[in-house]
This record gives structure tokens, sequence and C-alpha cells, in this order.
């Protein structure tokens, strides 16, 4: 109980660090997410492959290597001094990119051929058919996987206290070297986490209550 | 990919369009990369010397053990992992519910907490000392085994009720129906999401880099901090081949998986081959509640079909 008590502000801070990361981090994975999954239905083939390279590559490298080339050739070579809050926020945001882009994708093919065709039989424009149609019902398909994907964003989040970022796991590193017993320091930054992912949990259980339609 | 639920057939003028596009998309995603490549080869990053380390045998033989030591924290925590996610699948499906109920607290706790963190508790001492190596094998072992013990309770449920019910009829004990019928047929149609997540354990293994396991990251920043090349230190070039060689190695996992998924669909046993998914994040924390059906294989239309083959190594 010391643990906490002693250092609510470390804490604080720690808890403050992980959610500014999961949010700035998501925001920009969905405007990626968003950006590759356009691509990757377009009908323009050089950004279907760009698109479907990005998700491959990203997908199937470790979050752990992309902080390494976030911190150590980003700076260097491309944009010198960025702090260090930047450079997490790009690694953990292109990583989650992938996956958004992915899940954005099989929402959409979700959506019945036949409907599409329907809706262009009855004369319905494209801005229609994506507004009436397609993208009320992709998005719904979306929701759920979009909720585990911002979960496992906060705890990957944790990768990036690990590179020179305040957050929850940089609080357990640095009580931990303050001699502070660990079982009591994972126990509070694990009540942490799951408040953060719990609340993610019930956002989007609530979204998904909201936008149910039968289908 | 005419046929989508996006666009109609292009006419004459969406196609004349479309080929606009096409040379704009090129010429975009082109100038992206000359610029990179331009930026770095104003920094010198191309400078043949740089790049010669990789013929020191030294140098070889260093990222070679670092492979070594990567591959063995993954078999390691692999099977590991999957003997815990057979020990848990068991404990849920348990008759007896303070086991069930233990199974699942703990289930739902490991999942929910950052690997990370639970690899840095082992590490410092949580439950006695560990080396770098048993607390990054651990770590992942209890974290991958929640997972695919969720993987294995859908694929338990996803077997024919009646199997079960003429399984008991016969006379079978409920040992002999979980390990003679429903396991082996869970893991049959599981295999290929099984197989995505050993993909998550393999590139999860990186984490070892924070606890100071010598493992393949962890090898290439000690090789690019001790070998200055007339003053600049090889991080574009280390990254560069560790990078291509975990991509190679997650594609190859992942398209054991594509394989094994298109295969098991030519059969037909009834139970439908659960889709190679996402090999990542994806098992939500805290849906165990959720209905989960045979492996989220609702969209069958995702993933297998346009992976293109053979980007193994295009890493930076």
């Amino acid at each position: 109980m010391n643990v906490l008590t002693d250092n609510l502000s470390l804490f604080r801070e720690g808890f403050i660090g992980t959610v500014e990361l999961t949010v700035v981090s998501g925001i920009i994975a969905m405007v990626l997410g968003v950006i590759i999954a356009a691509f990757r239905v377009s009908p323009v083939p050089p950004l279907r492959v760009f698109g479907t390279l990005w998700v491959n590559i990203l997908r199937n490298t470790p979050l752990t290597l992309l902080f390494l080339v976030a911190f150590f050739i980003l700076p260097k070579i491309l944009f010198p001094d960025v702090d260090s809050f930047v450079l997490g926020v790009v690694a953990l945001g292109f990583y989650t990119s992938s996956f958004i882009a992915e899940a954005l994708r099989s929402g959409i093919n979700t959506v019945p051929m036949g409907q599409a065709e329907a809706a262009r039989a009855i004369g319905m424009s494209f801005t229609q058919v994506m507004r009436v149609v397609v993208l009320p019902q992709a998005t719904r398909a979306v929701i759920a996987p979009m909720g585990s994907i911002f979960i496992a964003l906060t705890k990957n989040s944790a990768i990036a206290g690990g590179f020179d970022n305040v957050d929850l796991f940089n609080v357990t590193k640095t009580l931990s070297n303050d001699g502070y017993d660990i079982t009591m320091i994972f126990i509070w930054v694990t009540v942490a986490y799951l408040i953060i992912t719990y609340a993610i949990n019930g956002a989007f259980r609530l979204l998904e209550h909201r936008m149910e339609v039968a289908r | 990919m005419s046929a989508s639920v996006l666009f109609d057939a292009p006419g004459p003028k969406a196609k004349v369009r479309n080929r606009i596009y096409s040379v704009v998309g090129t010429a975009a995603v082109l100038g992206l990369f000359v610029w990179v490549v331009l930026r770095l080869n104003e920094k010198g990053e191309f400078e043949g010397a740089l790049w010669d380390i990789f013929n020191y045998s030294g140098i070889r033989d260093n990222i070679f053990e670092a492979l070594l030591a990567t591959l063995k924290a993954f078999v390691f925590a692999g099977v590991l992992s999957l003997v815990f996610a057979v020990v848990l699948c068991v404990g849920r499906l348990s008759d007896h519910r303070p086991v069930r109920w233990a199974s699942v607290i703990f289930i739902d706790l490991f999942r929910s907490i950052p690997l990370l963190i639970t690899i840095f508790a082992l590490w410092v001492g949580i439950v006695g000392d560990m080396t770098p190596f048993w607390a990054l094998v651990v770590g992942l072992a209890i974290y991958n085994g929640c997972v695919q013990a969720e993987v294995l309770r859908a694929g338990v449920n996803a077997v024919p009720k009646g199997q079960r019910e003429a399984a008991y009829a016969l006379g079978l004990t409920k040992t002999q129906v979980t390990a003679g019928i429903l396991f082996p047929q869970a893991v049959r149609s599981m295999l290929p999401t099984i197989i995505s997540q050993l993909v998550v354990t393999l590139k999860d293994t990186s984490l070892g880099y924070l606890i100071l396991y010598p493992e393949l990251l962890y090898s290439a920043r000690l090789i690019a901090n001790n070998t200055p090349v007339n003053g600049t230190y090889p991080f574009v070039q280390t990254v560069t081949v560790v990078g291509a060689i975990y991509i190679g190695l997650c594609l190859a996992l992942s398209s054991l998986a594509t394989w094994i998924e298109k295969r098991g669909r030519r059969t037909k046993t009834g139970i439908a081959v659960a889709a190679a998914a996402e090999p990542a994040e994806a098992p939500g924390v805290l849906d165990a509640a959720a209905p989960e059906g045979p492996g989220r294989a609702e969209d069958g239309s995702k993933g297998p079909d346009d992976d293109p083959k053979g980007t193994v190594g295009k890493s930076n």
C-alpha cells in the first residue's frame, strides 16, 4: 500500500503518460489506417500494392524493432531533435495503423455485394451508395475489432516506457529501481491498466449497443 | 478486383481516370521512396564501408548467435504456451466451479496486463530469481498461453454437440471425450489461428531487448554501437538486416497458417477451419463473455488471397 501513497504523483504522471500515448497514437493510427484501408480497396493498382505492402510489413515487424527505428534512425537521418514522445507515438501509430486498416477492410467486405448492386441499380450515385448503404454497415461491423485494437494499443504503449517515455511501465521500472517491492508495484500498475482497458471496452460496448441493428 | 462493393466495373471514362490516378499514385509513392533514399544517401548511409561490416565473420557469427537466441526463446515459449493453454482450457471447461473461475480470472488478468510489465516483473523477481531468458520465456508463455487457451476453447465449442453426446452415450468418460474427441478436432480447426498466435509469440521475443536478453534486436544494437565506421554507427544497416530476418520469419510462419487454412477448406469433415486471422493483438482482452464462434471466421473474404508473396526483405 505504501508504494502507492508514497508515490502518488509519480503514479499519476505514469497513468496520464499511458493515456496520452494511447490517445495520440490512436489518433495517428486512425488517420493512417483509414488512408491505407482506402488505398487497399481503391481501384488504382499501385495504391493497392502500397497498402498491401504497408499492412504486411508492419504487421510482421516486432513493435520493438519499430521503436528502435524510431529512436535510433529517424532522429539521426530524417528529423533531428524530435522529443521521445513524438517518436514513441509515431512508432505506435504506424504499427497500429496496419491493424486498423485490416479491420476496416474486412468491415467493408462484410457488406454483401448484392446490396451495393441493388443500390446502383435503383440509380444511387457513388456518394449515396457509400453514405446510405455501405459505410453505415461497415462501421457497425468494425466497432468490436476496433475496441480490441485500441486495448492492444494501450498495452503496447508500455514499450514506449522502455524508450524514455514516462508511462506506467516507466513508473514500474523507476520504483523497482528505488527498491520498492515489485509485487505491490505490479498490483497497482495492473489496476491502472485495468482501469484504462475497461474504460475503452465499456466505451466500445456502449457504441455497439447504440448502433446495433438487426441484420 | 473489379468485383468490389465499392465500385462498379469501370467504364471508358473511369478507366482513363483510374489510369491517371495510377500514374499520380505511383509518382507519389516513388517520390516518397526516392526522398528517403536521397536523404539516406546524403547522410552517407549507402557507403560501402558501412555495409561491409556484414562481411566480417565476427559480425555474422554475432547475428547468427542472436538469431539462435531468439529462436530458442521462441521455441521454449511456444511449447510452454501451448502446454499452459491446454491446462487453462481444461480448467475453463471444468465442471467444478472454483476451477473454472480460477482459470477465467487467470486468463482475463494476464491478457489485460501488458506483456512487457509481466516480463519485467518476472525479471526483477516477483517469483524468485529469473535470468532474462527465463523471465522472457515464462512471460511469453503465460500471456500467449492465456490467448491460446481461449482459441482452443473456441475450437472445442465449435465441435458439433452431437459428437460429445454420442461419445458419452457410448460410455466414454469425460477425460476420454475431451482428449479423444474434442481436443483433436479443436486443434485441427484452430490450427491456423494457433499458428498466427505463434507469430505474435515470435514477434514478442523482441521484448527481450528491454530486459537485456541478448536476442536479435539487442545484439543488433550492440553491433551498431560497437563497430563505428569512420565515426558513424551503422544503425540503418543492422536494423535493415535484422528487420529483414524478422519479417522473413514472421511471413514464413503466417503463410504456413494460410496454407493450412486453404488445405483445411478442401476437406469435408464438417468442422470449418478457422481463418488465419490477423497474426496479432486481435483477440480482445476483455471479450471473454462475448460469443466466440469458430474463430471469428465470419468474413471468409479476408486475407489470404491478396497477400503478396515475396515481400520478404523489403523492410526499410
